[in-house]
């Protein structure tokens, strides 16, 4: 059976306030690094999937995002998947 | 008679409901363990404060998967009575039988304090005793309060007297300054604040009587 990597980015919607990423603005500032005029905190997961076909695993990884992984009230989220090339490496 | 507490891995104020609605108030109260599909003889049922599952992902974000919730949700079709408070309301937004979602407050403070309250919405007969205008006071206890909504479900909210409770002093962010919403139907409540906090004098009030009373109406 094919195996997929794959990352889905969770993001807050841009309507929605985001104070840890503000805190973290202002933080930035006082480290001395200027100019940072947007800083958003999003999540990051990383994936292992078995699929017969490329398109399979999307659909399932598509219905985890939107299902689990991200609220679609306050979250977006946007996948990327690729072939897995583990088996050249052992 | 009687209600039903949900017991989560994480949850941490079952006891407390329990010591209010049977110890205070005489309901007969039995915990529901998060694994029981079973609610037979049950009235009304309680999701509590807590941290169901670590609250990993996202508050209530692993706690809607629980077998305990696919009998909730007949259930509540069925037009009982469910009071889902701070993370049991955060649960039920994730389920989606409340609009909208709990994030991060404003301030990044975990607030743990009392606040007054606005009862807004008399459409309903949750906040027993108490009518659209009053004032009560109650505690809150949460780092992940802020109500979050799109304009169209506010609008949706306040068009059907969907908002029950309003904070006078907005603590956390809130939209709307909104602290407890019902589902359409009028027979769900979520709310951040814990009105199973406030039912003995000796401990500072007994405003949140009403709304644990209001379960077996």
């Amino acid at each position: 059976m094919p195996k997929f990597q794959a990352r889905v980015l969770i993001s807050l919607r841009s309507s929605v306030l985001d104070p840890a990423g503000e805190a973290a603005r202002a933080a930035a500032n006082r480290l001395g690094v200027k100019g940072i005029e947007k800083l958003r905190i999003g999540k990051s997961v990383d994936l292992s999937i078995e699929a017969p076909t490329e398109s399979e695993a999307r659909s399932r990884l598509e219905l985890l995002s939107d299902r689990l992984l991200a609220n679609p009230v306050i979250e977006n989220w946007s996948l990327d998947i690729q072939p897995s090339n583990t088996s050249k490496e052992g | 008679m009687a209600i039903g507490v949900v017991v989560f891995p994480g949850s941490n104020c079952d006891r407390d409901v329990r010591w209010a609605s049977e110890g205070c108030l005489g309901i007969p109260t039995r915990f529901l363990w998060h694994e029981t599909r079973d609610l037979s003889g049950l009235d009304a049922i309680v999701l509590p404060g807590g941290f169901s599952y670590g609250d990993y992902l996202r508050c209530g974000a692993i706690a809607r998967f629980a077998p305990v919730l696919e009998s909730l949700i007949e259930f509540i079709d069925q037009g009982r009575k469910v009071l889902g408070i701070c993370n049991g309301f955060q649960v039920l937004t994730e389920l989606g039988i409340l609009p909208g979602a709990l994030t991060r407050n404003q301030d990044l403070n975990f607030i743990c304090k009392s606040v007054q309250l606005n009862v807004v919405s008399g459409r309903t007969s949750w906040i027993k005793g108490h009518q659209s205008g009053d004032l009560i006071s109650l505690p809150i206890a949460h780092g992940e309060g802020r109500y979050q909504c799109s304009n169209e479900t506010l609008q949706m909210l306040q068009d059907e007297d969907s908002i029950v409770l309003r904070y006078k002093n907005n603590p956390n962010g809130s939209v709307g300054d909104i602290a407890g919403i019902t589902n359409t139907a009028g027979n769900v409540l979520g709310l951040m604040p814990h009105p199973e906090r406030a039912c003995d004098p000796i401990i500072g009030g007994i405003d949140g009587r009403g709304i644990l009373q209001a379960l077996l109406d």
